[in-house]
């Protein structure tokens, strides 16, 4: 396929060095060696481009926003030279009997991607969420059958995300509670990076096969390691230099954000790493603390957003540390030996609560 | 006989959204608009923290991403009367135009175009002419005939290779399509280059957010962007500039590509300024507020009655009591227990789904998830149409500088292009709903401008103060936050009790918008718009969704039309 079309000073779209480019940069966020760009760069250019379908249930387009935001590829390189997506309800231009029709023809041929973006309602036999009069679970069991995998974008599909907060109400749930039988690779978030999401896509599009994950299913190239381990204001926690409240002089000189509630020490993900938007910026980056978004339950466990943890591994302790270790327990001698890492000075101020909960 | 076209999913919306019509001799005869996902998220709120809510709310969704956690906050400020700091507000004010602009130029270009705009005939388009065709009508620097060209060979080779993706099964070919072959090649480059410019505008929100979409600097009592000039993890002069420089190319885009373009599709397609009105009343509310408390603002709001400019009446201040004592919802149609109208503070959110019997909406019966939010005039609940519609009529009806010099100059253009006086009564139709956007789209292109240069005068004198610490009294205090989302007027109603939400409901631009039928038989505005709405092709509704689609629905939902008066039942299958 010949990619040299869009010249002529149009923005954004790809070149054939641009697009060797976009590839080197796929390569490299998938922690592949240089070598391999001109085998990712083949299976972009295959022919036939292998078909994605994508479908919506409980959420809230943000995953599917966040592909309009994605740069390597762009989604019109995305939608026109690397994949065929087939169904996607966001952006499809048939509606109603004739994008059902293209949904049932995509099926019927098999050998596709499903994506799914969106929880799954099961209390009341799912009524909580219909499209073309059958509920989620029906529709999500029947497009699995013939798909040769599943990734689950945006921790709604993976693990029900924000509808399945206490209470649950409509006892909402991932595709992995639903599907046993199928490979399935979540790239959880709220919503996740695109390119998490497009380098999940590009690795199985070139090597055939999901890359390997985490106990939680996570792609290992994007959530192997935590938050905290490549902040860029680490220097500061070691250091004992804390942000006490937004807006004060710590905030100012772009301390460490522990104390005002960043869930980076428990959270597993590339974000300080590969960053948003191509402007150089996470969360962190312009003075809010993490709030774990890629972790199971993560709307019960990381809030309230502005506390600071209550237990967090002494640094330096590597990364085993799992998730589920996290509770809200008391604050004990995880603390403390925070305390006397961090700094004498600051161990008082440590040792002390979040105020805005009393 | 009457038969039943059934359109589910209607795409290129945000959620599910499901569609039944009825034709009649070549037009709509009746409709219903039914919602058909809850997730529950008032019921999840109960019991959290204040803090957290504009957190949970921003997933109500991600396409009007930024508007519910804004609304949040600015709900729980107003039950506490905290006031934020001024470099707050400006911060806030560029991501609320910022993110607008993002959300209109896709709205028109990625969900809406392709209704007007037949792709396929695009292949059959002379560059050349197409060229001088955008040449008399806009002056957009990335026209000419060899980058139509470039799109054009892409398009060819895309459609060759068979696999059509999101394009298959298209409305190509369609006796409603008008635009000749050149104007279609237009629009599909355009289509391609506003894919980049709304990604320019989310990277100014994603500088000040941390990313986009679901910004992450919010704050009850402010903004969590750290400021300072002289320190390089802050916004600095860097940041600061690269947030301008963003604004002025995506602003040059919606001055000499996107109104154009929407006001010369309009054009084209001129007997359409006759359809889509429905439901006139407007409800608009004030926005991007110039001061701390939320009084003085670059954007007015009020509410006009039937249609009738004269009938404005302005909303002031956060604290508006025509605002706040007037909104209410009603339930006689919606799946949530009880039949009643009340006011957002005192509502509960019990879901009772009674499903539909025979697979079809009882117009008798309850039929949606949407709730029907109603506005208390002259002591009657009456439907309210929001949006930008409303709130370029309201600004214009009030002499707002700004709105009268844009509605001004695009009605002259309208009407010299479409060769007919079209004047501000035009603007009460489907393409008149994109139309207004468009001219929103040139007011907060300027206005965001002009809050960059405000929070940059302001950091210069040295005020890098950003937050204003909230702290719950004992007791039950209550709050109203409003903001004009790109859909239209959003509100936020939160009982607090003892620092925990005790309450917690949001009356959305969509549901407005979208709602069923009240207890006294209203239509809203879906509804009412379809009534009257041509359809020439039975089995391929694409003029409704035109109508639909001009709303910019947002809704987790979906939208039925539906006959009660003993139609035979057929579900056409179109091929």
């Amino acid at each position: 396929m010949d990619r040299g079309i869009f010249l002529g000073g149009i923005p954004g779209t790809t070149s054939r060095r641009g697009f060797l480019r976009a590839c080197a940069i796929a390569t490299a966020a998938m922690g592949l060696p240089m070598e391999m760009v001109s085998k990712v760069a083949e299976a972009a250019k295959d022919p036939e481009r292998p078909r994605v379908i994508w479908l919506h249930f409980q959420e809230c387009t943000g995953c599917t926003m966040s592909l309009l935001e994605a740069s390597h590829p762009d989604i019109a390189s995305l939608i026109l030279d690397l994949i065929s997506l087939d169904y996607q309800e966001t952006l499809m231009v048939a509606a109603g009997e004739q994008a059902e029709e293209n949904l049932h023809k995509a099926i019927e041929e098999g050998n596709y991607i499903l994506v799914v973006e969106g929880g799954i309602p099961l209390k009341d036999d799912g009524v909580y969420c219909k499209v073309a009069g059958k509920t989620a679970v029906e529709s999500l069991k029947k497009a699995a059958e013939k798909a040769v995998a599943i990734i689950a974008i945006g921790t709604c599909s993976a693990y029900g995300g924000i509808q399945a907060a206490k209470p649950n109400p409509t006892g909402a749930v991932g595709v992995q509670d639903i599907i046993k039988d199928k490979p399935i690779i979540n790239v959880p978030g709220c919503p996740p990076n695109p390119h998490n999401f497009l380098s999940t896509i590009l690795y199985y599009l070139t090597f055939k096969k999901l890359p390997p994950t985490d106990r939680w299913g996570r792609p290992l190239f994007a959530y192997g390691r935590k938050i905290h381990d490549h902040c860029e204001r680490r220097p500061h926690f070691d250091e004992g230099r804390f942000v006490e409240q937004f807006g004060d002089i710590g905030h100012q000189l772009g301390y460490c954000l522990y104390k005002v509630g960043c869930k980076g020490p428990e959270t597993y993900s590339n974000c300080p790493v590969i960053r948003f938007n191509d402007v150089e910026v996470w969360p962190v980056s312009v003075g809010n603390g993490c709030y774990g978004c890629t972790e199971p339950n993560f709307w019960d466990t990381m809030a309230p957003f502005h506390d600071r943890l209550p237990n967090i591994k002494i640094p330096g302790a590597g990364i085993q540390a799992s998730a589920t270790e996290f509770g809200k327990a008391a604050l004990g001698v995880t603390a403390a030996a925070i305390a006397i890492h961090a700094g004498i000075g600051v161990a008082k101020r440590l040792a002390t609560g979040s105020k805005s909960e009393e | 006989m009457a038969k039943r076209v059934v359109i589910d999913p209607v795409t290129r919306i945000e959620g599910h959204l499901r569609i039944e019509v009825v034709p009649e001799n070549g037009y709509v005869k009746n409709a219903y608009s039914s919602a058909q996902m809850w997730r529950g998220l008032e019921v999840i709120l109960q019991g959290r923290n204040p803090d957290d809510a504009w957190m949970f709310v921003q997933r109500i969704c991600g396409v009007c991403t930024t508007v519910h956690a804004l609304a949040s906050v600015r709900s729980v400020e107003n039950a506490l009367q905290l006031e934020i700091p001024y470099n707050a507000q400006m911060i806030r004010n560029i991501i609320i135009a910022a993110h607008a602009l993002h959300d209109h130029i896709v709205h028109f270009y990625h969900l809406s175009a392709l209704d007007w705009v037949d792709i396929v005939s695009a292949l059959k388009a002379d560059p050349q002419k197409a060229a001088k065709i955008a040449e008399s009508y806009q002056d957009w620097k990335l026209n000419g005939a060899s980058v139509f060209k470039a799109v054009q060979d892409k398009l060819r080779k895309f459609v060759e290779s068979g696999q059509l993706g999101p394009f298959a099964n298209g409305y190509w070919g369609h006796p409603a399509m008008k635009l000749s072959p050149e104007v279609n090649l237009i629009a599909v480059t355009h289509y391609l280059q506003a894919l980049d410019y709304q990604r320019k505008a989310t990277q100014a929100v994603a500088i000040l957010g941390g990313k986009f979409p679901h910004i992450q600097n919010l704050a009850v009592g402010g903004v969590s962007t750290a400021i300072n000039l002289d320190n390089e993890a802050t916004l600095n002069m860097e940041r600061l500039y690269y947030i301008k420089q963003l604004l002025e190319e995506v602003r040059e885009f919606v001055h000499n590509c996107y109104l154009p373009d929407v006001i010369a599709i309009s054009a084209f397609y001129k007997e359409w300024l006759n359809y889509g009105r429905g439901v006139d009343n407007y409800l608009a509310v004030p926005d991007l507020p110039q001061d701390t408390k939320g009084e003085v603002f670059d954007l007015p709001g009020g509410t006009i009655i039937g249609g009738n400019l004269s009938t404005v009446k302005p909303i002031k201040s956060f604290n508006d009591p025509y605002f706040i004592n007037n909104v209410a919802e009603n339930i006689t149609h919606s799946w949530y227990k009880g039949d009643w109208t009340r006011h957002p503070w005192e509502e509960d959110t019990i879901p009772e789904y009674t499903g539909m019997p025979g697979g079809y909406v009882d117009g008798n019966e309850k039929y949606s998830w949407s709730k029907a939010p109603r506005f208390r005039h002259n002591g009657n609940y009456i439907p309210m149409q929001v949006g930008p519609l409303a709130q370029v009529l309201v600004g214009y009806a009030q002499g707002h500088k700004l709105t009268k010099k844009y509605v001004d100059q695009a009605l002259s253009m309208l009407s010299s292009l479409a060769g007919t006086k079209a004047d501000i009564n035009a603007l009460q139709s489907t393409p008149g709903r994109h139309i207004a956007r468009a001219i929103r789209a040139q007011m907060l292109s300027d206005l965001a401008l002009k809050q960059w240069e405000q929070l940059v005068d302001n950091v210069g004198r040295g005020d890098y103060e950003i937050f204003n610490p909230p702290s719950y009294p004992a007791g039950e205090i209550k709050g109203c936050g409003f903001h004009e989302a790109p859909r239209g007027t959003l509100s936020h109603w939160c009982v607090i009790e003892n620092g925990k939400l005790k309450n917690y409901q949001a009356v959305v631009p969509s549901t407005w918008n979208a709602s069923p039928r009240d207890g006294k038989g209203q239509m809203g505005p879906y509804e009412a718009s379809l009534i009257g709405n041509p359809i020439a092709e039975p089995e391929k509704p694409l003029e409704v969704l035109r109508t639909v689609h001009s709303f910019d629905p947002c809704i987790a939902c979906a939208v039925h039309m539906v006959d009660t008066e003993g139609e035979e039942i057929v579900k056409v299958k179109a091929l």
